[in-house]
């Protein structure tokens, strides 16, 4: 294994700066939309007492695991000491910041009062999961910074090792506390289940190395770098086990659901008759997040070629959309058994009446502010990976690839 | 300097003053007279632990006087569809702080009504879960909202098994001193504490109900009418299986 150079990515100036302007037009017609929904309430919004977290939370929830996910790319570098994995490292650490930055933009801008946000930091209660992820989601921001420094900076490589096992640990602290968002809440059906945690981590893992090999591949092929057969294909091999291993826990949490008698309601609303929740469980969790991807990734000719490997990290991607749609708004939307063996038939505060789901209709701007949280990290990777050297000179096989034999 | 000049100013001043207390003392006045209605130096004490008995037999089916007792007294009816919203969905959005449920039994087909809100819960998932401390239980029992600290994540609407929430959707244009709201908070039933930090012992849905189904008072005292009632008649909590020993019991659901 060679040297590995490091370079600021290279691609036209016109090309770079037209990016930016279209990412950052994006950032402010979502920009336009807080001030909207901000201005007037959320009453503009979709979102009512019954859907309480809507559209904004699932694109929130999604960039904030697929944050953590990204990271996983440096960590089997230095906790694990895969060489393969070392030149891949920076890029990892800078999308698990721009990640967590966009997924925690959109959070914060959905709060009924953003401008308390300094009240969020100065008045805790430690027992809600909630302000613990506010000191995990800062401290990741914090330990990753540090992470890339030591990375970069060849005077701290005594130091490397620490903190990319720290980083690690701190990873799998944070998904785990926003599995437990919905894992520690007893008083919904589809949630206070154990599991949400590491189904969480897991998910982080396939959402985040999708992310990953997308952004990898494309900034590689914009300024003519090249990507090595052999590390893409470990890459494609490394996502189809995630992808498995997110069905492998989807299977379990809805057959310890099945299992016992008071979930049934809630599984046959999932599984059954709930209808988007029910196509988006099938098709978009199960199908387009788990078995097309996986049909593709270990298809013989398919998951050798970039196209396949493209389409495989994509689908994971908008499965995962899908998944946490259905965790977040799926969860909320099917009523809450507050009287086991009878049937609200009247109320006035909907419900559930006749155990009718509640009913919720994402609203544009819900969208806009989603997307532009989307478009923000691409816009700070974009500056990131232009400003300083994250990008490897090459990963071709000869160099990226540890067991490559001379020719 | 001639003295009908300073006599001049001397009047000037004086005429000044007198001007401006006659415009400050309505002000000072306003300020100190709650103080002296209710002087509140001592702190609320766990010794009293309000709650409600309700007996669903006697909730009428069709009637709503809590719900409308409660909007007004807690100005929740001065809340405005805003213009340009879509009514279906502004129902759904409009905050309310206590609810006409009517259940039917699965097996003998008995049909119940109630009135549901927050339970005041010994230990409310509420309060667990609010990152900043905005919801809060008070010593004697009240679970309620600081509107101060409360940041509008809703994760106490997410997080209260019995669904008593409202989350503030639109700008409120009125409302009432001892209830003030505002747009991006969350709000529940607080059992007229206001009344009760002023005095008196009764909530607004209890002194509407005419069929006397709701009993309202101190828990911990045992002649207290609530109590009373509470040895006499069985009861249940409303999800009793999360053992948050809720401060509203109902009897015959």
């Amino acid at each position: 294994m060679k040297k590995i150079h490091f370079s600021e990515w290279g691609i036209d100036s016109p090309r770079y700066w037209g990016m930016l302007a279209v990412l950052g037009s994006i950032v402010a017609i979502a920009g336009g939309a807080v001030y909207y929904m901000e201005h007037n309430g959320h009453w503009v919004t979709g979102m009512t007492n019954q859907v309480v977290w809507g559209i904004p939370h699932v694109f929130a929830i999604f960039l904030i695991v697929a944050a953590s996910g990204a990271l996983n790319i440096a960590s089997i570098g230095t906790a694990f000491g895969k060489k393969a994995y070392k030149p891949l490292g920076r890029l990892s650490a800078l999308l698990a910041i721009t990640l967590l930055a966009g997924g925690l933009a959109v959070l914060v801008l959905d709060l009924g009062q953003p401008g308390r946000l300094l009240v969020a930091m100065t008045h805790y209660n430690f027992k809600s999961i909630f302000a613990w992820n506010i000191y995990l989601y800062t401290g990741f921001f914090a330990i990753v910074a540090v992470y890339i420094w030591f990375m970069m900076d060849r005077r701290m490589k005594a130091w490397y090792k620490p903190i990319g096992i720290f980083a690690f640990v701190w990873r799998l602290l944070l998904t785990t506390g926003t599995g437990s968002i919905f894992g520690f809440l007893v008083a919904r059906q589809g949630y206070d289940a154990a599991i949400l945690a590491p189904m969480f981590v897991i998910m982080s893992f396939a959402y985040g190395l999708a992310v990953y090999l997308l952004v990898l591949m494309f900034a590689f092929k914009a300024d003519g770098r090249e990507l090595g057969a052999t590390l893409l294909k470990r890459l494609k091999n490394l996502l189809g086990v995630f992808v498995a291993a997110v069905l492998y826990f989807t299977l379990v949490y809805h057959l310890a659901n099945l299992y016992g008698t008071e979930n049934h309601a809630y599984e046959a609303f999932i599984l059954k008759d709930g209808g988007i929740y029910t196509l988006l469980f099938w098709g978009g969790w199960v199908l387009v997040g788990g078995l097309i991807p996986l049909g593709i990734i270990y298809h013989p000719g398919l998951g050798n070629t970039r196209g396949g490997i493209v389409a495989a990290a994509t689908l994971v991607i908008l499965g995962g959309f899908a998944t946490v749609y259905v965790i977040v708004i799926g969860g909320q939307a099917f009523p809450m058994a507050m009287f086991p063996g009878k049937t609200i038939i009247a109320s006035g505060f909907f419900d559930g009446v006749n155990g009718q789901p509640m009913l919720y209709a994402p609203s544009l701007p819900e969208f806009l502010l989603g997307l532009g949280g989307v478009a923000l990290v691409l816009l700070l990777t974009f500056i990131g990976i232009r400003m300083l050297r994250f990008l490897p000179a090459t990963l071709s096989d000869e160099v990226a690839d540890p067991h490559h034999a001379k020719p | 300097m001639s003295r009908t000049e300073q006599q001049g100013r001397r009047v000037f001043l004086k005429k000044t003053a007198t001007a401006a207390a006659v415009a400050i003392a309505p002000g000072v006045m306003l300020h100190a007279l709650p103080a002296a209605a209710a002087p509140r130096v001592e702190a609320v004490s766990g010794k009293i632990r309000w709650g409600m008995l309700i007996d669903a037999s006697k909730c009428a089916d069709g009637c709503s006087d809590c719900v409308t007792a409660c909007d007004k007294e807690n100005g929740l009816d001065l809340v405005d569809m805003p213009a340009g919203a879509e009514e279906a969905l502004w129902e759904r959005q409009r905050p309310r702080w206590i609810r006409q449920v009517k259940l039917k039994d699965n097996l003998s087909g008995k049909i119940t009504n109630l009135p549901m809100m927050c339970q005041h819960c010994e230990k409310p998932p509420c309060v667990d879960v609010c990152p900043t401390g905005a919801s809060f239980r008070r010593a004697d029992g009240i679970v309620m909202v600081d509107r101060h600290i409360c940041i509008g994540c809703r994760y106490c609407m997410m997080a209260c098994p019995y669904k008593a929430r409202s989350f503030i959707h639109a700008e409120v244009a009125e409302k009432l001193t001892h209830t003030p709201r505002g747009k991006g908070c969350v709000e529940s039933c607080n059992l007229c504490v206001h009344r009760l930090d002023n005095g008196e012992s009764t909530t607004a849905c209890q002194d509407a109900c005419k069929h006397q189904a709701i009993v309202f008072g101190d828990l911990n005292d045992p002649e207290s009418a609530v109590s009373r009632a509470l040895k006499k008649y069985p009861s249940v909590q409303i999800r009793a299986d999360l053992k948050l020993n809720t401060g509203i019991r109902y009897s015959n659901v």
